[in-house]
């Protein structure tokens, strides 16, 4: 996905050269393709977040479209008011890029866990909050992020997520993508925590249950009229994301569901439970720790069938 | 303006003044015909707190009519009591929050260096604004990428929000700290307009990035505000405060210069 998103930036750059890639000193082994191929368009900032998003607003105020790079919290959190007062409120061009995702790095600790980086920058208006599942869908989001006018939030895995069933088709902000269809209930998820949610699939269908599976690869605009329909043709439906329950995937869709005419689905909401991951080890584990594996989601699942 | 919004910061505004006139009144390549010509200098104030002198000085060159400054802080007004671009021709970028706007004017400068522009950007901010990191790790990007074409201003009248500077987070080395960042490093009385006019124009085609130390009175041009903290906070009321405020700035007024609509009640 990484790797997918570099190169689909190094073809955006080729053709326009007002695309501009900053570094906050991250991406050894990664952006050496970029910079070599295109010294004039990729700056280091250093360690240095905040100036970094600024200065990359007041290049976009110039006419550059700047995608600002770095791991886990340290576009987003470390520099939150830059990307509010400069970048969001000035429109600016600036598309930040967050790797790791969610327990990308789980073994360095809860400073590598971006884990709630989506509830907060879905929360600023003017921000475009994007998460793609698989390297097909981060090259397609990377390329509707650039064609995008204004400030944009791209959060990616890592590399080697599995690619998911048929991602690859149109790709459209604000769209989300249907996988499978299901009759018994619908798992909606974002970012790259698909392939447990199609295990999760599988360990659901040995039991008889008829699970849909749904990628919401935009948070914001979030896909209203796929939450409203789900919502209508099922009557439970699980948020699965690779974040904390709140104000993600999982409270974006309780805000619709709440504001629904009358009651219809109900919300399992599967993801980080409002805490710290405090313990660290592979992203594997720590999904499994934290109640968003595929068993913990059949699990969640199957009980609220039950209950 | 402060006295009718009953607005904060009269004495930062007095204190920047000077150096916001000479950057408008000529430095600055400026359009009011065409705010967003290509080719004119950017000017952003970092401090923006200092709004007030941003929106007088353009409204003084015609971006927009005067009589609108009696709007400043008013309900439903676009004249923001923190400096706004929002619907306010001239005005680069909204601050408010200390510490963004040097990074901003670094990553325009670094814009129109990459593209061969010929344009400046003027960056004005607080001395005691410099006790944000961001403003350091703006001074060390600047310097790295040699932008010749930035200019940062400080107005350094040596009081910030509760105390003076040097009793609340030392800046002093000042000037030392900014050579030891790699900027051409100029100090100057920042009331002085021809001292002001020779800084910022002998510093064009610098290799490297000029900070220009104004050395600055908070409150400059009143007797009862000059180095009185208590006026970042308070507005001139209504009566003596008002007008002997008035009184002594019109006193100092240059001949041949008449009043500006606003403060014509």
């Amino acid at each position: 996905m990484r790797d997918r998103f570099v190169s689909t930036l190094m073809g955006l750059a080729a053709k326009d050269s007002n695309v501009h890639l900053i570094t906050g000193d991250l991406g050894f082994g990664v952006l050496k393709p970029f910079w070599e191929q295109f010294p004039k368009q990729f700056t280091n900032a250093g360690i240095a977040e905040q100036n970094m998003t600024s200065f990359a607003a007041g290049m976009a105020l110039e006419g550059k479209t700047v995608f600002t790079y770095s791991i886990g919290n340290f576009p987003t959190l470390r520099a939150i008011e830059q990307i509010r007062n400069d970048c969001a409120y000035h429109e600016a061009n600036v598309k930040i890029v967050c790797v790791g995702g969610g327990f990308v790095y789980g073994a360095l600790g809860m400073s590598h866990h971006a884990t709630e980086d989506l509830a907060i920058m879905r929360a600023l208006p003017n921000v475009t909050v994007v998460a793609p599942a698989d390297a097909d869908q981060a090259q397609l989001a990377t390329e509707a992020i650039y064609a995008q006018p204004g400030t944009c939030y791209l959060r990616l895995g890592r590399g080697g997520e599995p690619k998911l069933h048929d991602l690859s088709g149109d790709f459209q902000i604000g769209k989300a993508v249907p996988v499978f269809e299901g009759a018994d209930i619908a798992l909606l998820f974002t970012g790259a925590i698909g392939d447990e949610v199609l295990e999760a699939r599988t360990l659901l269908a040995d039991q008889g249950i008829d699970a849909a599976v749904i990628s919401f690869p935009t948070l914001k605009p979030l896909d209203i009229d796929a939450v409203v329909e789900l919502a209508a043709r099922f009557d439970i439906m699980a948020s699965v994301e690779e974040h904390s329950v709140l104000g993600g995937l999982g409270g974006a869709i309780a805000e619709i569901l709440a504001e629904l005419p009358r009651p219809q689905a109900r919300l399992v909401r599967i993801g980080l439970n409002d805490q710290y991951s405090s313990i660290v080890g592979t992203q594997k584990y720590l999904r499994g720790e934290y109640g968003m594996s595929a068993r913990a989601i059949a699990e969640r699942v199957g009980e609220a069938l039950d209950g | 303006m402060t006295h009718l919004s009953q607005g904060s910061h009269i004495g930062s505004i007095l204190s920047v003044a000077d150096i916001v006139a000479v950057l408008y009144a000529g430095i600055a390549h400026v359009n009011p015909d065409d705010p967003q010509w290509d080719g004119r200098d950017r000017i952003i104030l970092s401090k923006g707190h200092a709004g007030a002198a941003i929106y007088a000085a353009l409204a003084e060159r015609g971006f927009f009519d005067v009589a609108e400054l009696a709007t400043h802080y008013a309900d439903g007004s676009r004249l923001s009591g923190h400096v706004s671009h929002k619907g306010v021709p001239g005005v680069e970028l909204s601050t408010g929050s200390l510490g963004h706007g040097l990074s901003v004017a670094s990553g325009m400068a670094y814009a129109a260096k990459l593209d061969e522009k010929q344009h400046r950007v003027f960056a004005i901010l607080g001395d005691g604004e410099c006790d944000e990191g961001s403003v350091w790790e703006a001074a060390l990007v600047a310097s790295h990428y040699s932008l010749g074409n930035l200019v940062a201003i400080i107005d350094h009248n040596r009081m910030q929000s509760l105390d003076y500077c040097e009793s609340t987070i030392a800046l002093n080395p000042f000037a030392d700290k900014r050579r030891a960042f790699g900027w051409n490093t100029i100090e100057v009385d920042g009331h002085d307009h021809g001292a002001l006019q020779k800084a910022l124009e002998g510093c064009h085609g610098s290799e490297k990035p000029t900070v220009v130390i104004a050395e600055t009175i908070k409150g400059k041009g009143v007797s009862f505000m000059e180095q009185n903290i208590l006026w970042h906070y308070r507005f001139p009321h209504e009566g003596e405060e008002y007008d002997n405020a008035v009184a002594e700035l019109d006193a100092q007024r240059p001949a041949g210069v008449g009043r500006s609509g606003v403060y014509t009640r």
